[in-house]
Parts: C-alpha cells; sequence; structure tokens
C-alpha cells in the first residue's frame, strides 16, 4: 500500500521529465518515511511508461491504457486519479505543476475533500504531516504551508527537484485500471504555438528582453542570442504591453515565474513585478545601460552596456563557444 | 445569459512585501488594493459575452470590508450587480474553503449560463479555486483561457499549454477561467463609475450561505513567511564590450559552470 502517489503525465510510453522529477521526489519522501511510491499513468502507452517510473522510484504503477484517455480530458484524468487514490488511501498524493497539473490537482482534490498546496519548491514529511514551501506573490516570499487531513495533496514545480538515481532492477508491480472515459469539456484541436523553441518554464536558459531594445524591430537581438543559447526568449511587461512581443513571452507576477539556471536579461531595469518572476533563477547575468537599475541587485553578473553593443557580441562569442565545445 | 464573475482583491503587482509580526502574513497597512489583472480579464470577457448576447453580469467577492471597493471597480466597469461574501471564517481558510464560500453563493444564484474566474489570483497564486469550483458545481472546466465564444448552450474555449494552444468544446454552464491575452480590459468611463454607486452589492455571511466553521477549517496552513534568500553581491564586469562578452562566458564556464 503505496504512502505517496504520483501522477505520471506520459505520451507514448514516455513519461514526461517533471512526471519523473516527482516520482524521484516521492521516493526521496518514502525513503525517509519507510513507506512505498505508487504512480498513475493515463492513455496509450501507459503501461510502457510503467518501466521507467518504476527505475525512477515507483514501487506499484497503475496503468490506464485506454485509447479514449489519449488526450487530456479534466474530468476522466480526475475520475482515474480519485478511483486510484480511494483504492490506495495514500497520504500523500503528488503532481506535476504543469498545464494537465495545475487544471486537473483541484478537481481532484475537491472530489476528496483533500488539502492542496499549489507550486512547491519544498517538501518534507513530518509527523506524518506534508510540509511545502512554495513562492507567493510570484516569489516576492516564501510561504511554509503544512497539511492536514488525508490525502495530503502538492503540485511540485518543474525543473526544481532533482531527478533521482536510476535503478532499472526494482520490481514494479503493474495494476491495470478503468474508469468511465465522459467529459463535458474537451478538447477539438491543438495546434503547436511555438514549433522548435524552448518552453519558458521549462527552460534550462532563458535569455529576456525589455525596453532597453528601444523598439520591437530590434527584438531579434534578444532572439539570435536565445538561439546561441540554445534558450528559451522572454520579455517584460513592458514591452509585452507595448504589444513587441506575443504575451506568452511574459516573464513576472501576471505573467511566467520562472527558475531557470541560466537567466539573461537585456536592457530590462528590474520592475518589481518582473523581479518576482525571475529571482529565483540560480544564476542571472544583467545586460543595461543604466548601471543603477534595479536588476543589478539580484544580478550575479552585470555588464553596463549598450545592448546595441553588447548583444550582437555575446551572440557571435556564445556561437563560437558552443561550435568549438561541439 | 446569466454570467457570474469571482473576483479577489489583491496587492498591487508593484507592492514591496513586507513580512508581519505574526510572521505568516504580509503587512497590509501601506499596501494598494486591486482587483487581481486576472480577474479583471474575466470580467470583460463577461461584460463581452453579454454585449454580444445580452443578459446580466454578477460579481461575487469573498472577503473583509474592503473587497468593497474591488466590487465596486467591476460594477463601475459594467457589472450589474455584486455579491460581497463577509465572514471572518471565509479569512481564515484555505482555496477549498474559499471555493465551498463561492460555490454555495453560485448555487444560489442559479440558474446561470457561465462562471468566469482568473486562472489564479496575483498573491496566494494557487491558481485552485477554478478547478476546485467547478467540481463542487458539479460543472465542467476550461482553464487558463485565451479565447472564449458562445454559440447556444456551448462554449468553444482555446488555452494555452506549454508549446501549443488547445481547442476544447464545452457545455453550458460551465467554469472557465482567464490568462492574460483574453482580452484587454476596458477602463471604467466617469459615467460607469457614477452608475456603479447605485449598483446594488448584497452582503452575506457563513450562516446566509449554510455554512460553518467545520466546512470552512483549513486543512492547509500558511505556518511562516518569509522573505527570498537573497542573493550574492552582483560582480560587474568591466571593459569595452569585446572584453565584456569574453570575460562573461568566461565567468558562466569556469565560475559559474552552467555553460
Amino acid at each position: 500500500m503505496p504512502g505517496i502517489l504520483t501522477f505520471a503525465e506520459q505520451r507514448d510510453g514516455a513519461p514526461r521529465r517533471s512526471a519523473l522529477e516527482v516520482v524521484s521526489e516521492a521516493r526521496r519522501l518514502a525513503d525517509a518515511a519507510g513507506v512505498k511510491v505508487g504512480s498513475v499513468a493515463l492513455g496509450p502507452g501507459a503501461r510502457a511508461a510503467a518501466t521507467e517510473l518504476s527505475a525512477l522510484g515507483a514501487d506499484r504503477v497503475h496503468v490506464f491504457e485506454d485509447a479514449a484517455l489519449g488526450s487530456y480530458a479534466t474530468e476522466a484524468y480526475a475520475r482515474a486519479l480519485a478511483q486510484v487514490i480511494e483504492h490506495e488511501r495514500p497520504t500523500v498524493v503528488l503532481v506535476p505543476f504543469t498545464a494537465v497539473g495545475k487544471d486537473l490537482a483541484p478537481r481532484v482534490a475537491a472530489k476528496l475533500g483533500a488539502a492542496l498546496v499549489s507550486d512547491c519548491v519544498s517538501l518534507a514529511l513530518k509527523g506524518g504531516s506534508l510540509e511545502a514551501r512554495r513562492p507567493v506573490y510570484a516569489g516576492k516570499a516564501f510561504a511554509t504551508v503544512r497539511c492536514e487531513g488525508e490525502p495530503q495533496m502538492a503540485t511540485l514545480r518543474p525543473n526544481v527537484f532533482a531527478l533521482g538515481p536510476r535503478d532499472g532492477g526494482r520490481p514494479a508491480e503493474v495494476i491495470e485500471g478503468r474508469v468511465d472515459t465522459t467529459s463535458r469539456a474537451r478538447i477539438t484541436a491543438i495546434t503547436a504555438s511555438s514549433e522548435g523553441k524552448v518552453e519558458l518554464s521549462e527552460a534550462q536558459v532563458i535569455v529576456s528582453g525589455g525596453r532597453g531594445l528601444k523598439g520591437p524591430e530590434h527584438f531579434h537581438l534578444v532572439q539570435e542570442l536565445g538561439q546561441a543559447f540554445g534558450a528559451a526568449v522572454g520579455a517584460s511587461r513592458a514591452v509585452v504591453d507595448a504589444g513587441w512581443v506575443d504575451h506568452q513571452m511574459q516573464v513576472g507576477q501576471t505573467g511566467k515565474t520562472v527558475s531557470p539556471t541560466l537567466y539573461i536579461a537585456c536592457g530590462i531595469s528590474g520592475a518589481i513585478q518582473h523581479l518576482a518572476g525571475m529571482s529565483s533563477s540560480k544564476f542571472i547575468v544583467a545586460i543595461n545601460k543604466d548601471a543603477d537599475a534595479a536588476i543589478f541587485k539580484i544580478a550575479n553578473y552585470g555588464i553596463v552596456g549598450d545592448v546595441f553593443e553588447i548583444l550582437p557580441r555575446l551572440t557571435a562569442a556564445a556561437k563560437a563557444y558552443f561550435a568549438a565545445k561541439g | 445569459m446569466k454570467i457570474i464573475v469571482c473576483v479577489k482583491q489583491v496587492p498591487d503587482t508593484e507592492t514591496r512585501v513586507r513580512i508581519g509580526p505574526d510572521g505568516a502574513s504580509i503587512v497590509e497597512s501601506d499596501v494598494n488594493w486591486i482587483v487581481s489583472p486576472f480577474d479583471e480579464f474575466a470580467v470583460e470577457e463577461a461584460l463581452r459575452q453579454k454585449g454580444a448576447q445580452g443578459g446580466e453580469v454578477v460579481l461575487i467577492s469573498a472577503g473583509p470590508d474592503r473587497v468593497a471597493s474591488a466590487l465596486r471597480s467591476g460594477l463601475a466597469m459594467g457589472a450589474d450587480s455584486a455579491l460581497h461574501l463577509k465572514d471572518p471564517l471565509f479569512d481564515a481558510t484555505d482555496p477549498l474553503g474559499t471555493a465551498r464560500v463561492l460555490a454555495a453563493a453560485i448555487k444560489g444564484l442559479a440558474p446561470f449560463d457561465l462562471v468566469l474566474t482568473g486562472h489564479q489570483s496575483a498573491g496566494g497564486d494557487n491558481g485552485q479555486v477554478p478547478g476546485l469550483l467547478a467540481e463542487l458545481l458539479d460543472l465542467p472546466q476550461v482553464t487558463v483561457a485565451v479565447k472564449v465564444s458562445v454559440a447556444g448552450q456551448t462554449a468553444t474555449v482555446e488555452r494555452e499549454v506549454e508549446g501549443a494552444r488547445e481547442t476544447w468544446e464545452t457545455s453550458l454552464p460551465a467554469v472557465i477561467s482567464a490568462q492574460k491575452g483574453l482580452n484587454e480590459p476596458r477602463y471604467a468611463s466617469l459615467k460607469g463609475i457614477m452608475a456603479a454607486k447605485k449598483k446594488p452589492i448584497e452582503v452575506k455571511d457563513a450562516a446566509a450561505l449554510g455554512l460553518d466553521a467545520a466546512a470552512l477549517a483549513p486543512r492547509a496552513r500558511v505556518t511562516a513567511l518569509e522573505l527570498p534568500p537573497s542573493r550574492a553581491a552582483v560582480r560587474m564586469i568591466e571593459g569595452d564590450a569585446d572584453a565584456q562578452v569574453k570575460e562573461l562566458l568566461r565567468l558562466l564556464h569556469e565560475e559559474a559552470k552552467v555553460i
């Protein structure tokens, strides 16, 4: 009987990285508490995904290999996850804080009357209670949240929890499940909005541009730097609101909160709502004309300079660096 | 169509957060309160749907006295009436408790066609209420919407996910949560502001909604709140542009070890 259950998003047998991060964290918590880990995988490929999930930590995987679960539908997925929870009675249920997880977890929590903590960046089990740390006000502060009751649910921020060691020899029990797959709200079409581009919330490196670029016609300098680093490209609220770039690229309190390994801020002064969304990045580089800009207060490396001089040079030098590195 | 919009009052996004003496909440005395930006998209969408289809827009918000001003701003934008859910029990609960409060109030407004919310508040950032509410009301949900069109008793909704845009279809009534990009919220006109003063705001407490302390006891409690850990002092890279670029790459490789 697993003490910790995880929801594992998978496609065609491959669990998403965020799903593996969550099962890794579940394993760490379970080892400390001396309990077992279960995972739930839905849709075609679920059975194949069980292998990788067990290698990263699952002792038991519930698979719903139903073609009708091939694309995400809130009600059907919530019914499946709730069904496993009611059967296994875990103390803790962990879900990735991805587009699917964000939509799914509250629905399941309401079904079960469970505590739910969103977007956690660290977790601990203390006396059978989940204690989670999470950013609030987009990272202007961090809250410690303590859960009561059973089960206790949490969604985990992607890119924060490390993958655990693989153990290909861990014997995993696979349990087949079935569920009513009807849903009143359904996906009718999916279009890739940014083919080939790296998604901001999952990116290891982000290059972001602000008002210092002076106009949308210069934003290609940021795009090119992003390409050189293999990075996702972001933007400040000022340039999104001015219509230079799509709102999906906004980093900050009313945009995306990100925590990449490397964040390069170009021509961004550092409005408080922008800093809130990116200040948990591991390393921050700031390039700005104004030496007093707030962005330098949180940066690791600062260059006081003109983005029009620095960016093309940095792009060329980075290309040469990565080409030489191979 | 009858559209219900849930709004939350939050600190202005330019607010510098200070931790209160209890170590588990923010200092509210110098906070400028606003309607959560994502909820403004929800209010705007409701007004546009009403403009296209006819009907009425009802705002609801849970919170203390100050919340009335958030409701007045929505009324000034053009909503028809508002419901203020006010009880000390509501201030001490968790997202599930808040959703129970809103769900009880919304049930009292039936029949309705659509419940709109922001996809998360700009504050607690939980993003739970839309899904909790949909389940408690036994309605379908589509979250993080960037486009909504209604035809008869069906809504077509576009939502953004990692790297893709999905089109969803849902029967109505449904809960739909708004993301930036859905629309451009209007500014209240002077006429709207004057009219809002005469629009009704009904107040309801826990007893009026049939809720008690047991139903609203928080299962997730904030036990501590702290400012983010301070970051190491910045290292400024000097020299001309070429030297700066070269040194930056060296530091990223040798010191930070991130490239």
